[in-house]
């Protein structure tokens, strides 16, 4: 546990591991801790066709195995490990495995991801693994020469049943909307039309899933005349969108009312030196390449934070000297006066006094955790503690009285 | 681990008396290739206790299928030949496959 690291990201998808290739070219000590496989959702999708720069042979796995092996090149370690547990708070954040490792780090980036939405179908839960399924990767060699359903209209759901398509005898694909009508790219659903082997279901939903064993038959339900329709088939493949994994996060960061984390445009969470990136985050479109994104922006944020956190500790809580902390605002016109005052007395003392700046506007959070709710303020510190403060406007004569209490 | 396939299935696992435990996975299957990990030690941890087995479904889909397994990550154990529990992939819990085991050694 002795190890702090500069950046710690917390799941290692695209999101998480474009961090991981950012911080470490920042030649900053970074680690990415994930549970299983890296890649994420991304690693269960052979069809990868709209990362730039990569179509035709490249599928989700090899794109995400090169994700990997980049960050790892330029020093990203790789942890392995399933986060049950973080503490957020402070300047040194703790973040606890299943396994009971511990690890710090400086900054946090959060990268759970997301996982298949289940829709809790009468039947559903029962046969999990004995023909409902979630993951074509994965069992779609069973379904060899077998009839399939698949619910759900989105990209995965068209991309998946195409995949679906060169093992099993026949999918069938049971879409809410109005026939022709899917929520799915354009590319993917002209493909999917043309696909002879897709049979297509309109205005419906799943209603049952019937089997004793196994799979038996689906009870399909027309959501415009009520009318219910049996269906023999073998395998029921579930794609209605996802669910964030951030169970683990409830109490430590802001979340939305469905469990997504709140960024800004700064990917930074409500807790500083905390980020979030990828499909586990309040965001427009949830893809690979957006992920990527987040994680590069994290990166760079954090270490621009790690930085001011550095440059304050050296020139502010360490300083040999005592030393006044003026904050300011370019805005502020009489706190520039200020500022000029504060220069011209550090310049008498003649180095028994030295002087740091801090700017509001773009540093809100130094102000804030010195309750600095007025500009000007001044702040006193000697080794590392305030001493005393003025708030509002100051002369040469009150400064001097301030620094006399150092 | 035991590897099986449909020539030592029947032997290993049907005709066996005492506790079984089988894990079906696939190579392709990333959820299953994290799990594996665990369940090596798991099996280490109790080794002489019970049998453990792994089954690629790969190459054995119609002995998988047979079992009435349809879908990866699935564990089973079997007692005296039967198929006494069966977690999928929301309900594998080192856990619970721990306490199931000593229930069924008992």
């Amino acid at each position: 546990m002795s190890e702090i690291y500069d950046i710690l990201v917390v799941g290692g998808g695209p999101g998480g591991l474009s961090a991981g290739i950012y911080g470490s070219r920042a030649r900053l000590k970074t680690a990415v801790i994930e549970k299983g496989r890296a890649g994420g959702q991304a690693a269960t999708t052979t069809e990868m066709e709209n990362y730039p720069g990569s179509f035709g042979e490249v599928s989700g796995p090899g794109l995400m195995d090169d994700f990997a092996a980049h960050a790892e090149h330029f020093g990203t370690k790789i942890l392995k490990g399933l986060v049950t547990d973080v503490d957020l708070k402070g300047d040194i954040k703790k973040v606890t495995c299943k396994s009971g490792e511990v690890y710090q780090a400086y900054s946090v980036i959060l990268s759970p991801g997301a996982e298949p939405r289940t829709l809790n179908i009468k039947g559903e839960g029962k046969l999990r693994g004995k023909g409902v399924s979630y993951c074509a990767t994965c069992d779609a060699d069973f379904f060899e020469e077998l009839d399939v359903v698949v619910v759900g209209n989105g990209d995965a759901a068209i991309e998946e049943a195409m995949f679906l398509t060169r093992f099993a005898n026949e999918v069938t694909i049971i879409v809410i909307h109005d026939e022709g009508i899917l929520d799915c790219n354009k590319a993917s659903a002209e493909k999917a039309f043309e696909n002879p082997k897709l049979k297509w279901v309109w205005n419906s939903v799943l209603e049952e899933i019937v089997g004793d064993e196994l799979v038996e038959e689906v009870v399909i339900k027309n959501i415009k005349t009520g009318e219910l329709t049996n269906k023999e088939v073998n395998g029921v493949f579930f794609f209605v969108g996802t669910v964030p994994k951030t169970e683990f996060l409830k109490g430590k960061v802001e979340l939305d009312e469905r469990g997504y984390i709140v960024t800004n445009e700064l990917m930074e969470t409500n807790v500083e030196g905390v980020y979030a990136v990828g499909d586990a985050i309040v965001k427009y479109l949830r893809q690979v390449v957006t992920a990527a994104a987040d994680g590069a922006i994290a990166s760079v944020a954090a270490e621009k934070y790690l930085a001011e956190k550095e440059y304050f500790r050296e020139k502010v809580l360490e300083a040999k000297t005592p030393v006044l902390l003026a904050f300011w605002a370019p805005q502020v016109e009489k706190s520039l006066t200020s500022i000029s005052v504060l220069e011209s007395v550090v310049e008498e003392m003649a180095g028994k006094v030295s002087l740091s700046k801090v700017d509001t506007y773009r540093n809100k959070k130094t102000s804030d955790a010195y309750n600095v709710t007025e500009i000007p303020t001044v702040l006193l510190f000697n080794k590392g503690e305030v001493i005393d403060r003025i708030e509002g406007d100051f002369t040469a004569d009150d400064v001097k009285k301030l620094i006399a209490k150092a | 681990m035991i590897e099986l396939v449909k020539e030592n299935f029947d032997e290993e696992v049907l005709n066996h008396q005492g506790v079984v435990f089988v894990d079906f996975w696939s190579p392709k299957c990333g959820p299953c290739m994290e799990l594996m990990p665990e369940i090596e030690a798991f099996a280490a941890k109790n080794e002489g206790k019970a049998k453990f087995c792994k089954l690629d479904t790969a190459g054995n889909k119609r002995l998988a299928i047979s079992q009435k397994v349809m879908g990866l990550p699935t564990m089973v154990f079997y007692k005296n030949g039967e198929k006494v529990q069966v977690y999928d992939a929301d309900s594998i819990n080192i856990d619970t496959m721990q306490a199931k085991l000593e229930e069924l050694i008992g």
